[in-house]
Formats: structure tokens, sequence, C-alpha cells
């Protein structure tokens, strides 16, 4: 189990002074200045010395997304932090967000620096009406303090940080419809390329960040990447907070070493799955976008990027969904459908007609209202979305349900068949 | 687009002095020229000054303010759900009802909620206190089954404790947000497992 | 220029291009439905996927633009699987109403889905339906079968420079309307029509008239304005349809203005099928030989001074130069094509030419607009200067009166003052032009159509080289013609000869009994008033102005109905061509003037379309160069005094500016929609 001293969010639950204050105490914007007057290519060396990857859910290495970013030229340079958590399961970024919003505006400060940008915009989901109060208050705080603005932290470096609110899309979590939505415009992705390193937020060199990529980087930067590197496995290093919701005693956020066994992580901090875990039927063990994985494979199941990848899942965004044996699985999966075609942005056609599509037949299969031979149309027409959309958004929308037909197809056809033997013998009544 | 009936009664708008300082602000977060990456958050503030929902008036009114296209601005108004097309009662409820909300109970709050409102889904309540609607996930799912009541989280919810703040806000009172369990954030009930060793080390 | 593979076969094309042009280069058919080669790229319909080789996905042909080395297959198994599967998915919620969709037959979606689309439908749940939207007067819309694919927004918002279309919601819910569904406020509105690949956008004047395959189709120009824009002419039997744009990079790319297109209508209405004479003060039908016998008896034995020809705007040049011809030998020097009064004349051609030409003017970095609103004038020149903005951040200054332009426009003043004004460099404007790359004037019939009109000129001219606006190899200096006749005119010399009498003289002429006999060749645009007692020969296609105050009515042919030569504003040589019987006895116009020459016993002497054509060539070699735009040679022309008075602007109305359109139902909804809102606006319906 991971030490309390590895661990970079030590105020996850809020147990201590949100604001600089305490903040202050817990180490943050200690010396930042030294931070920030590495050179881009130490912070660089550094992050990529950590094997850091992006704690948002694609899990692209930040270091080498950070050198995509060009010298300091004509057109001015950008961070933009996603705090527009959205993935169902996913609540870590809002703790972050309000109990420890000064890990991420120092990490907001080193990362500009990293990229030659003097600016960031912080988009923060428009529900986190509270957390962007916290945020907001944190920004003015650093302002007074001299920790942004000109010559922040007095280290010669000017940085400006503004809070962007969004209004309620997941899709904005896609990293160009958020540089879209930040614009003033629909969140609706755009083509790549160009990418946003080369044209982002306002035509301009931008990198995109998630809440807690960026809210790691000071203490890497002060501990050293070897430090962080030396946690978790190879390629999938360091630590993560992971986010355990749904049939489990304890329900929390916890902040553990990458790879942790998933038993490990639910019975440690969960307090286990509820009934034990031999009640577990399912977890989904990254977020809603990656495929459920039935109770045997998660018996061993290491949790990291390369671990869950091998069972065709994905470690996402750590957020890890618990379901004991009372859940309805193909329901469970059917409400995420329904999340999927309600958050389609409807640009690209596989994902606006392919998502209702799905979410309409596997509101039929919850009812077992389907012809056996439909769960196949159903895979082939989620082979049809994924792959072909513009975002990852029909992906993600594909994934469950390929993963609920892999494990637990012998309970859709369950019911079906049951609904048939059952239909048969009741007489049709008026409806 | 069908208008609402009720922009009817909104034949004109403009910011009251407080968000028209407000807005400003908001405009000059954004470089010189990019004043329309303020349309959010503007439509937030007219929204808001409305009493929930967004008359065309007010949409018109931002898109002059941003020297936008009207078609833009509405293109943005319908875009994101947290934009309102239609008034809303005094409290907008939203019920998660996305996966980790529904393992953990959101069904029955649904029911708690229309019994206690007296609304249908999506409907208002006769005295306008309550608006109720479903929602996808809302991000606060360690501390599910959750609302979304205004600008608050409602966490940990149970019916019982649900109907208590459904009450509360009835009777005109300001119930305690966040979790109904007792936490404070997403820590683990019954004792911290991690981050115990620097309680207090300062 | 960058290599790559394309199905195996290696090619070499322009840097710069996109996978789906280096495909079409290749010879591959890539399907699309969003992308349009004059719009940006949208990349949402996902039907041109290809196979890029190291890409772990199927990539949007149409958004990948190509690298040096690329290795792309569009006939592997996973391409034809993920079109099947785009296809399937764009048909799931399309109503496959095709036999009652007037798309039906030139449907983009109907011609892909035979080749990619399963013979029967896996979609077991309900349709979606999506409420129909109100566009304005053209556009009919018929929303669930909408693929969304955003060409129309891209339209209204890039080339029409209307930002009013958008997509609404998100999601399967997705709509595309109009703000609050307003009219699309847009002279161009109607190539939506044309860019829709489904029929979600179809023509309102035209629902359920025909289907494609029973039209005949003709290739032709279009004489609604000056543009001279290609179009093709559908027609069944007799009766013109609709009208089209036909491609033409130079003058109109693809689109077609909203007159040009719907104004067609107008050629059923209000038509001269047949002679009239007036006898006891009103006009009676009457046979071409009594109609030519009415004219013989009252031109016989008067003196050729005493007579006069005033050509129209919207003639072809062969019935202008046999009229002409016929004038010229009855002795008559009083002929004019300026009805308007534009003081423009023959003598040097690029007086009177928009020397830029049209395409040209997508290069320029300033203008200055002088009495012309050519967002009304010219939709198809305004589009160039809206790219020249977009492209180049186009600077325009506007003398005369204030103007919405879909661009952003610096107003100067109202007159002659202000332009002499920039013309002596006492107005800042003169500094943008003279440190423009290319700059431009382009000068209507606003500033032209006026007693001191040959001084604008000048004045004009004078700007044009003060500021270096015309150099070696650039001509910035133009005019803006409304009237699709008029250069043809001036180029073949249809003004006054030696002594003659000009427009405003043959009126005042017709006034006073110095004038006994007018000829008016589709000339409408003058009141009934200026006739006096003379006597008034009509020859036109529509029951307007000009033969309301006839004496003798010949019936001839609109532009849809005989083959005619055109000049456009730029001077480019243009053919028409007849996609229909003249109507009723009606006939085609030179061969009227040949026939009553005979009558007259003044034989103008030709024989077919040839020998006008031939002599056309005689009397100006322009004319033999159909199709082109020869430079004109720059020298001297215009001068004298202005005088005080503002620029009016030429157009009141841009719905309705002709016999053609005047009849017109559709132009006349139009002009209920939009014209006449502006002044409805202040009342209470706003």
């Amino acid at each position: 189990m991971l030490k309390d001293q590895d661990r970079i969010f030590l105020n996850l639950y809020g147990q201590d002074d949100w604001r600089l204050a305490g903040a202050r105490r817990r180490g943050i914007w200690d010396n930042t200045a030294q931070l920030i007057q590495m050179s881009r290519e130490d912070i660089v060396a550094a992050i990529k010395e950590s094997g850091l990857r992006g704690r948002g859910g694609a899990g692209f290495p930040t270091g080498l997304k950070w050198s995509f970013m060009p010298p300091e030229g004509e057109r001015p340079s950008y961070l933009v932090v996603n705090a527009d958590e959205s993935e169902p399961g996913t609540c870590k970024d809002r703790e972050i967000l309000r109990y420890d919003p000064h890990v991420l505006l120092e990490g907001c400060v080193v990362a500009g620096r990293a990229m030659g940008a003097h600016t960031a915009y912080i988009y923060i989901r428009g529900e986190f009406y509270q957390e962007s109060e916290h945020l907001e208050a944190a920004v003015a705080e650093a302002y007074d303090a001299g920790l942004l603005g000109k010559n922040a932290c007095g280290s010669g470096w000017d940085f400006d940080i503004y809070v962007h609110r969004g209004a309620g899309a997941y899709i904005c979590g896609e990293e160009t419809a958020l540089l879209e939505s930040l614009e003033g415009k629909k969140g609706q992705p755009r083509l790549k390329p160009p990418f946003p390193a080369a044209v982002g937020v306002f035509g301009c060199p931008t990198t995109v960040n998630n809440v807690e990529t960026i809210a790691v980087a000071p203490t890497i930067l002060r501990r050293g990447g070897s430090w962080f590197a030396g946690l978790g496995r190879p390629n999938n290093t360091g630590t993560k907070v992971f986010c355990i919701s749904g049939h489990v005693n304890n329900p929390c956020n916890v902040e553990e070493e990458m790879g942790i066994p998933l038993r490990e992580l639910i019975e440690k901090h969960a307090g286990g799955v509820r009934g034990g875990w031999d009640n577990l039927l399912a977890v989904i063990p990254g977020g809603s976008s990656v495929p459920v994985l039935p109770k045997q494979i998660c018996d061993e199941q290491l949790m990291d990027f390369d671990s869950l990848r091998e069972v065709k899942s994905g470690l996402g965004t750590a957020a890890v969904i618990v379901m004991d044996k009372s859940t309805d699985i193909v329901e469970a999966i059917a409400r995420l459908s329904h999340f999927y075609m309600h958050e389609s942005c409807g640009q690209c056609t596989p994902c606006r007609e392919g998502t209702g599509w799905m979410y309409r037949v596997m509101q039929r299969m919850v009812r077992g209202d389907a012809e056996v031979e439909e769960i196949d149309l159903l895979e082939q027409v989620t082979y049809q979305v994924e792959g072909h959309t513009i975002c990852a958004l029909g992906d993600a929308a594909a994934w469950p349900i390929q993963g609920l037909i892999r494990h637990f197809r012998p309970e859709i056809e369950r019911r079906i068949l049951d609904r048939k033997t059952h239909s048969v013998s009741t007489p049709m009544a008026a409806e | 687009m069908n208008l609402h009936p009720a922009n009817a009664e909104w034949t004109e708008f403009e910011f009251s002095a407080e968000n028209l300082e407000k807005a400003k602000g908001y405009v000059a977060r954004y470089p010189e020229g990019r004043q329309q990456s303020a349309v959010m958050p503007l439509l937030d503030l007219a929204q808001r000054q409305c009493g929930g929902w967004l008359p065309n008036v007010a949409v018109e009114y931002v898109a002059s303010f941003l020297g936008m296209p009207k078609i833009r601005v509405l293109e943005v108004a319908t875009f994101y759900s947290m934009y309102n097309q239609a008034p809303v009662g005094k409290n907008f409820v939203q019920l998660c009802r996305t996966t980790p909300c529904w393992l953990r109970g959101s069904n029955a709050l649904r029911d708690t909620c229309l019994r206690e409102t007296g609304c249908e889904l999506g409907g208002t309540s006769a005295d306008g206190l309550f608006t109720v609607v479903e929602v996808e996930c809302l991000g606060a799912c360690c501390n599910a089954p959750m609302v979304q009541i205004n600008d608050d989280f409602y966490e940990d919810l149970t019916p019982e404790s649900f109907a208590n703040v459904l009450q509360a806000l009835k009777r005109g009172e300001q119930p305690k947000t966040g979790s109904q369990a007792g936490r404070v954030g997403s820590e683990p009930v019954g004792g911290l497992t991690s981050l115990t060793q620097l309680e207090g080390a300062d | 220029m960058p290599k790559l593979t394309i199905d195996g076969t290696e090619i070499e094309v322009d840097a710069g291009l996109t996978v789906l042009q280096a495909c079409e280069l290749a010879g591959k058919e890539i399907p699309r439905f969003c992308y349009h080669e004059r719009l940006s790229i949208a990349g949402n319909c996902r039907m041109c996927l290809v196979e890029m080789e190291r890409a772990p996905k199927p990539i949007a042909s149409c958004a990948m633009p190509i690298g040096e080395g690329m290795v792309i297959r569009t006939d592997t198994d996973t391409v034809k699987k993920a079109r099947n599967g785009v296809m399937e998915f764009l048909l799931i919620n399309h109503p496959l109403d095709c036999p009652i969709c007037d798309q039906g037959g030139e449907c983009d979606l109907q011609d892909q889905a035979m080749a990619y689309g399963f013979d029967r439908s896996r979609y077991q749940e309900n349709k979606r339906a999506v409420e129909d939207k109100h566009m304005g007067p053209l556009i009919k819309t018929i929303m669930t079968r909408c693929i969304h694919c955003t060409r129309c927004v891209r339209f209204a918002t890039e080339v029409a420079g209307v930002p009013e279309l958008g997509l609404l919601g998100r999601g399967e819910k997705a709509e595309i309307t109009t703000y609050l569904e307003k009219s699309l406020d847009s002279e161009l509105s109607a190539n939506v029509i044309d860019l829709c690949p489904v029929g979600a956008l179809t023509s309102k004047p035209y629902a359920f008239v025909a289907r494609p395959w029973e039209l005949s189709k003709t290739e032709s120009v279009d004489v609604l304005d000056a543009v001279g824009s290609a179009i093709r002419v559908d027609a069944r039997g007799t009766e013109v349809l609709r009208i089209l744009p036909r491609l033409n990079e130079p003058v109109n790319e693809e689109w077609l203005s909203d007159k040009g297109r719907y104004a067609c209508d107008g050629l059923r209405r209000q038509r001269l099928d047949r002679p009239y004479v007036r006898r006891d003060g009103k006009l009676q039908p009457a046979s071409w030989d009594e109609a030519f016998a009415a004219i013989r008896d009252r031109v016989q034995g008067v003196q050729g001074s005493r007579i006069a020809a005033i050509a129209g705007d919207q003639c072809d040049a062969e019935s202008m130069l046999a009229l002409k011809e016929l004038m010229t030998r009855l002795g008559s020097p009083n002929v004019d094509c300026r009805q308007d009064g534009a003081k423009l004349n023959p003598a040097v051609r690029a007086s009177y030419l928009l020397n830029s030409t049209i395409a040209g003017l997508e290069d320029i970095d300033a203008v200055l607009l002088v009495g012309t609103n050519p967002r009304w004038e010219a939709p198809l020149v305004n589009t160039r200067l809206r790219k020249a903005w977009l492209h180049n951040g186009l600077r325009a200054g506007i003398i005369g009166q204030q103007l919405d332009l879909t661009y952003p426009a610096e107003y100067l003043g109202a007159g002659p003052d202000t332009l002499t004004a920039v013309a002596r460099s006492a107005h800042p404007f003169a500094d943008t032009l003279r440190q423009a790359d290319k700059a431009a004037i382009i000068v209507g019939m606003g500033a032209l159509a006026r007693p001191d009109g040959e001084a604008v000129l000048g004045t004009a001219r004078d700007l044009a080289q003060a500021v270096g606006a015309v150099r070696q190899d650039w001509n910035g200096f133009n005019i803006l013609h409304t009237a699709a006749a008029r250069v043809g005119a001036l180029d073949l010399g249809f003004v006054p000869g030696p002594s003659g009498r000009d427009t405003a003289q043959i009126l005042s002429g017709a006034s006073n009994g110095e004038i006994d006999v007018v000829y008016l060749l589709g000339a409408d645009e003058i009141h009934h008033s200026h006739f006096g007692k003379a006597f008034v020969i009509y020859q036109g296609h529509h029951g307007d102005a000009g033969a309301h105050r006839a004496d003798v009515i010949l019936p001839g042919a609109a532009y849809t109905e005989k083959n005619g030569t055109y000049v456009n504003t730029e001077g480019r040589v243009q053919l028409g061509r007849r996609a229909a019987q003249p109507v009723g006895d009606a006939r085609e116009d030179w061969t009227i003037i040949r026939a009553l020459s005979d009558v007259l016993g003044q034989s103008i002497g030709f024989a077919s379309l040839a020998d006008v054509r031939k002599r056309l060539v005689e009397v100006n070699p322009v004319f033999d160069e159909v199709g082109e735009v020869t430079g004109a040679e720059w020298t001297d022309f215009g001068g004298g005094q202005v005088t005080d008075a503002p620029f009016e602007l030429p157009i009141a109305n841009y719905y309705q500016t002709d016999p053609i359109s005047r009849a017109s139902e559709t132009m006349a909804a139009c002009t209920r929609d939009f014209a006449q809102a502006d002044t409805a606006r202040t009342g209470t319906d706003g």
C-alpha cells in the first residue's frame, strides 16, 4: 500500500484547510520559483523520467505531450486544464478542485513554464458550482500573494490563470470539443490534424491536460522523476486517485499506487464488496467508457493501463464501479448507453445515429424484448460505430456494450428466452 | 424550435448593474477580439437573472453584447444541458440517473422526489417550488446517490434524508448541502484508510 | 510535389491537397455528403473514410492533408464495411420516402445508397420525426430527411455571409434551423437547395412540379443581372419549370442568385403572345401583317430624325444589332441603350467594363464602392468581395448610401464631393487604396445614371490612377452594370449617332413633338407619361411598362426562348440558348426586326442567325471571343463638373427589377417577405 509520505494529494478528503494558508502548510507553493526557473527542457525531462501518463483517461505520456509545444514565438501558447470531469464513475478531480485547488494552480504554473505558456484556462464542468467557487477563490488568493500574475512567485515568469465554467456537456471533456467550448461555441470535437499543439485555442499552440496530471507535476519536480517512476510498474508509474463507487461498503476516492490489485483496492479502502468478495458480479474498472469485467477476471486484476488493456478493458479515469450479484447488469450497461446517446454531440453520423440505435436495442434487451440474433446485430452496430467517428465518444459508447456481450451474453439470451416462454404461456392482454 | 409561451412575458432584457460588471469581467478573461469565449458565462448570468431559464430576449441580448449572430448564441444555449429553454421552479431538482447512482438507489430517490414535490418528471409543481428532471452523471459518484438542487449537491442520500431535504426546502429553509451521511468529502465511512499518518503533522 | 500511393498506384499531386482530392486525381471516386469544394471542411458525414497506412482507424479523407509517402487504400474490405456502416446509420432515421420526394432522381443519398446500402433495414426501432422549419418563400423543408451534413449552415455563414442558419440542440435531437424560423435573408439563399445532398431542403416554388428525367435541359446564361451566370434551363414542353446554376468558375462558380433562379415563373405570366395594335385608344389583338402594316403606315414618310429607338436591359445583341441597322436604314441617329441615362459611351471599352474581372476581385485587398450596392445589383460579384474580405482582409469604403454588404465597410460619404476628396488624396481612404497590393474602384449606375455621370466617371478614373489601382499588370477600375444587355449594346454601338438623341433627348423630343415614332425594344424602365404624342412601337415579351403605352406591340421572345448573345459586366461574351419555344405567336426578336424591315422596304438582309453574328463580329471583333474576357485598352475618358447631389442606388427592391421578375409570383412573395420586411419591422409585427 502506498505510504502517506508518497501521497501527493494530502487534502483529498477536505480534512484540512483548502485555502492558501492550508496549502502552504502542506508544502504547496514552497519555493515554486525554483521549479519555474528550471529550463523548459529540464522540466520536460523530469516529467518524461517520471513516466507520468495522462490521468484523464487516454494515458498519453505527459512529458512527450509537453514536448510537442513549439518554442515561444509570435503566437502565445496556452495551457488548458481539463476539469470537465464528467465520465460516469469519476469524481476525483472534483476533490482536488474543492479541497486542494492550490496544488492544481501550482501545477499550472510549472506546466505552463514547461510549454512556454503564460496563460492557463481551467475549464471546469458547469455543475461543479461550489468547486468553481473554491477554485476562483484560490486563484484570487494566489494573485494576491504574488504567486500568479506578473513575475509569478517571484520567478520572473508571468503567468495568468482564468477559470472557465462549462454548462453541461460530457463531450467537452474531449480536448478539442473543450477548446471549441472555450471559444464560445458548441462543444463539437475538431478534426485532427491539426493537433492542439499546433492549432489549439484561439488558433494558438495549446496543450490540454487533466487536472490530476497537472496537479502531480510540482511534486514530481520536487521529488524527482525517479521517485515517481519508482512507484507502480514500468510504463504504469506513480500514484493515481481511484474512485470506488457502486456496491462497496465504503465508497471513496483514494490515492494509491498504480498497479494495485483491484481486490486490494476495494477491500483496503472501500470496505470490500457489499456482501463480501464472492458477492461480486462485475466491475467497470476505469469509468463508464471501458468494458466491464466479470468477477473471475477481477479476482487477480492489477489496476494499471497495460494490465487492464490485456483483459480488453482499460484504466480510463480509474473510476471503479463495483456491481454485486443483485445488479441487473444489462440495465447497468443500458443506462450507460442512454448516457452516451444523451451526450453525443450530434456532429458525426455514426455516433449521432448509432448511440440512439444502441440504446434502444439495449433497452429492449433489458426486458428481453428482442430476438437472440439481435445480440449479434447489436454487437455489429457497436463495431460500426467504433473507430469511425471524429472523436472517441463513439468508441466509448460501443465498448461497454461489447464488454457486456463478451462476458454476459448468456444473461441477455436468458432474458430473451424467458420472455418468449412467458409470453407464450400468458394470453396477450390488451396493452 | 418552439418558443416557450413564457417568452411572451419577456419583452426586454438587460443585465443588472451588478451582472453587467461581472459580464465585463468575464469578457476580460479572454484575448482581445475573442469575446465570444464569454458566451457561456454570460448566458449563465442571464439565466440566473431570469430566474433559472433563458427567455429569448436574453439570448438576443447576449448576442448583441458579444457581437455574435443570434443563431450562434442559440446554438450554444441549446447545446449545453444547463441552459433551460423553459421556466423552472424555485428549486430545480436534478436527479442523477446514471449507473453509479442507480446502483445505489437513485430510483427510490426519484419516487421520493415525485411524491414529495408533486411533480411529474420534467414537470414543475403547481406552487412553482420545484421542477424535477432526471439528468446524467453529475460527477459525485463516490457519494452516490446524489441530487443537485440549483447550485448545490446533496450526497449520500437515502429516501428519508432526501425527503428531509425536500421538506426543508418546502418550508423555505436552506438544508445542509453536501453529504447527508456526515461525510466531509469522499473519504471512506468509518475511518480513514489513508492520509492517517499526516493528520495533525504540521 | 508530394508523392503518395493510392490503391497501389503512385501519384504526385500538389501540396496542400486533401487525401480525398488526391484520390479523385487518381481516378478513385470517394463518396461524400458533407464535403464540398467551396465550403469549409466539416468531416462529419464519415462517408469518405479510407484506409491510411499506419493509421489504426479509417480516416476521413476529406479532412486529411496529404503527406509525402502516404499509402492510401480506397478499395479494401475495411473501407467498404466502414462506408456501408455509415450509409446504414444515415438511413436508419431517414424516411425513405423517395417516391414523394422532390430530390428523387438527383439525390446523393439515393445514389450512394445504391452503391453502399443494404437491401433491407435492420433498424427495428421507431424512426425519428423532425418538425419542418420555415426558411422563407424559396426553401421548402422536410427536416426528417436531414442528414446533418451542415452544408447549408456553412454556405449561409461562409459564402452568403448571413449567419442565420444553425444546428440547434445536440445528439440525435440536433436540428437545422434559421434563428426562430425566420426566412433566410440572402439573395443567394436557394443555393442551399442545390447543396443539400438529400431532400431536406428543396425548392418551394418547384415542389411536386416535375421529375428530373422528364425535363429537357438547356445550357444558357442568366440575364436577370449583368453578371451573366451560367444556368441550366429545365423545360417540359414549352414551359420553363426551373433554372439551376451551372459551373462557370470565372463568373458564378457554381452559384446562382435567387432572382436568376426563381424569376422564371414570371415567364409564364403577363406574356405578350400575339401582336396588338391600338385602335380607338385600345390595344386590340392583331395579326403580324396588321401590326407591321400599322407601323408601315405610321413610319412611311417620317423623317429619320423624327424616329428613335431605345433598347432595354435584357436584349440580346443580335436583336439590338438588327434594330440599329434598321434605324440606320431609316436614317435615324436616335438610338440609345441607356434607359437609365447612364453616362457611358462606347468610345473607350475600359470605361464601361468591370476591368478587374469578377474572379479578379477575389484578389483585391481594398475597394471603393461608388453609388453601387453589389449585394443587390450583382450578388455573385458581392460574394467575390466577401471572399476578398475573408482571405485578404479587404478594406471596403462606400460612397453613396449605407449598405449591409455581409462584410464590414467604412462609410465615407454620400456623393461626388467625397469621391473628389478621395481622388485628391484629401480623404484618408485614399491612403488605404494606395497602400493596398491590389485596389479596386467599383462604380455603379447610382453614380453614373445622372446628369453629371460623365464627370463622376472621370473623377473615378482620376482616382483610380492616383491611387495606383490601374497599373501595367492590374486594372482596378470597374463599372458594375445592372443590365444584362448593356455592355453588349455599348460594344455594338447602340448609342446616338452624329447629332443623334440620347434617351433623355428622345423623351423630350417625344414630349415636344420633335419625335414622332419611338421603337422600344424590351425597354420597360421608362414611365409611359414621357412619350407625349409619339407613336410607340413596343417589341418585347411582357405586358409591362413599355407595352402599356404602345401603339403597336410586337411579341418577342424571352431569354429562354431564343438564341442570343450577351456580354456581361466584365465584357465576357456569352451565348444564351433556346430552351423553349416563344409563347403563342411570339418570335425570336431579330427575325421580327428583319421581317419588319422588309415590310418597310428597308431590308436589313440577315437570312440567318449566323448572318447576324457575322455582322456582330464585323461591328466589333469582341463578339468573336465567346466565353472570353479580352483586356480593354486604358486611355482617357470622362470629365466635366460634378454636382453636389448624393448618389442614389439603382435598385430599390432586389427581387423586382425587370419585366420578368415583376411578373414573377415568387419574386412578389420574396418582396413581401424580405424587401418590405424592412419597413414592416418598424410596424406592429416587428
